[in-house]
């Protein structure tokens, strides 16, 4: 498709979950989709900033809107759907309140018109649309029964981040099943896993990922797909701990889901970063052909 | 009483008025069952002014900000955005509940690599994190805990030892140093706490 995107890597794609990164950069190079780094992007502040100062989150966002407006983007490509959410969240602002758009750009030291749109992974897959993701499937993926997780923030709160429905999206079914998939209804799509508080909350997190796991195993899935680093990283690092407090709990591949449509366009685990993965894919679903694996 | 002052005019913004106290707020929260104030009461508070309540509720240090209660709230009040409020007033005074110590040092030393380098630094949020949690309650399990996941994600090569820096880091702090001249001109706009009302 051709197209140039910004982009907003964010500190955790730059940081532990480089993995994600490594796979959504492999999988939009498939489709002619080049991403640019946006130059001295800085932290959104993420919970942190919001949670202790609403005007330290928005001025941090602000600024990277600021550089990417200055930059000439159309669109600024976000795949942490926490720093997309700040980042359309700072859009918001400063498309709705003159007075608060005025002050940003004093703090940021930048013009500042919020003429550059926010998107998510889901969106670029949506704008390919279905069509050509049909197209460039080389490797159906008719073993995938997919749970599909959106978490919180994907859709969340929708007045800001304008994206799917709140309660009952279904675009990441719509593109998994353009490339031969199934996928399974679930009752935990947007309930949260705990996103953060990993570290300082260990054992809630557990708690919660735990019950999103075991509803998607008892609907039927061979795996949960997400598009969020926090998710991954509850859901697939954490899942040795939560099965040990579990310990009936089966274990489930966690893919991002440029992971699966990758592997469906022909690129190998290695080149998304599946291999780097805390619960190993199980490459049988993806009856991928004997030497990629 | 505190007097009406930046807080007040926040959660204005947000729509408090408007909570009718129906409590779906709760009913969606996926740290309902931890808090000792679910939202729908800490929104009662506020909405009632019986800020100290809610600035002492270990709640407001659980709230992961998932924006469900936001999304599904009725009355359109923007119910995570208050609990952001609350916290950054309770973060202004001071105010933390002991049990929640180590939420509020996380976001500490989050914030810290923020400034410091324009982005975060995991190495330096994990062990200032831990050093500092160790400090807060001498917890010798969860200075350890988590050490052993280091080399794994090494092996994954999902460790950097020395996180990114931006370039703009000049910049960078000026926009904290503005931020928080302004949060510490909103907290000097009221009198004193006064204790325990509501
Ligand atoms: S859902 Fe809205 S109206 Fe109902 S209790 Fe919560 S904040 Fe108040
Ligand atoms: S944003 Fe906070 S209070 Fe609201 S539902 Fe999520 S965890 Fe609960």
């Amino acid at each position: 498709m051709n197209l140039l995107l910004g982009y907003y890597p964010g500190c955790a794609l730059h940081g532990s979950s480089s993995d994600y990164e490594s796979s959504i950069q492999a999988c939009l190079q498939a489709f002619k989709i080049r991403l640019v780094e946006l130059n001295g992007w800085v932290c959104c502040g993420a919970s942190a900033a919001h949670s202790v100062n609403p005007l330290l989150s928005k001025s941090l966002s602000a600024r990277n809107l600021a550089i990417a407006e200055r930059e000439g983007y159309t669109e600024l490509l976000a795949p942490c759907p926490l720093c997309s959410m700040e980042l359309c969240k700072a859009r918001h602002t400063i498309l709705e309140d003159e007075e608060h758009r005025k002050q940003l750009s004093d703090i940021v030291e930048l013009p500042l018109q919020g003429k550059t749109r926010v998107i998510n992974v889901l969106q670029v897959f949506e704008s390919i649309g279905q069509a050509e993701l049909r197209e460039h499937v080389k490797q159906p993926l008719t073993e995938v029964r997919a749970a599909c997780y959106y978490g919180c923030l994907l859709t969340r709160p929708p007045k800001v981040v304008e994206f799917d429905d709140c309660e009952h999206p279904n675009s990441m079914e719509g593109i998994l099943e353009a490339l031969g998939a199934s996928t399974v209804k679930w009752n935990f799509a947007t309930e949260c896993c705990g996103a953060g508080m990993t570290l300082a909350r260990e054992e809630t997190v557990i708690e919660l990922s735990h019950r999103i796991l075991a509803n998607a195993v008892a609907h039927g899935a061979n795996c949960i797909v997400v598009a969020c680093p926090m998710c991954h990283v509850n859901l697939d690092m954490k899942q040795e701990e939560t099965r040990k407090a579990h310990p009936e709990l089966p274990q489930l591949p966690v893919y991002y889901l440029s992971d699966l449509v990758g592997l469906a366009v022909g690129l190998k685990e290695s080149q998304l970063g599946v291999d780097k993965h805390f619960v190993p894919a199980e490459l049988d679903l993806l009856s991928e052909p004997a030497e990629t694996r | 009483m505190r007097k009406a002052g930046s807080f007040d005019k926040a959660v204005s913004a947000l729509r408090i008025e408007r909570c009718y106290q129906c409590g779906k707020c709760s009913a969606g929260c996926p740290m309902g069952s931890v808090m000792d104030a679910p939202p729908h009461r800490i929104m009662q508070w506020v909405g009632r002014g019986a800020i100290d309540r809610a600035v002492n509720a270990e709640s407001i240090w659980l709230c992961v900000s998932c924006q469900t209660c936001t999304a599904r709230c009725p009355q359109t009040v923007d119910t995570a955005g208050i609990m952001d409020e609350v916290r950054a007033l309770a973060w202004r005074e001071g105010v933390c509940s002991p049990a929640m110590v180590r939420t509020k040092l996380f976001l500490e030393a989050f914030l810290d690599s923020v400034r410091r380098h324009g982005r975060l630094n995991e190495t330096e949020l994990i062990a200032k994190y831990k050093i500092r949690g160790f400090l807060s309650d001498y917890k010798m399990a969860l200075l350890l805990k988590d050490s052993m996941l280091a080399p794994r994600l090494i092996k994954r090569g999902k460790f950097r030892l020395f996180g990114g820096k931006s370039g703009d880091r000049d910049v960078i702090k000026r926009i904290f140093d503005k931020c928080e001249k302004v949060a510490a001109a909103e907290a000097n706009d009221k009198t004193p706490k006064e204790a325990h009302h509501g």
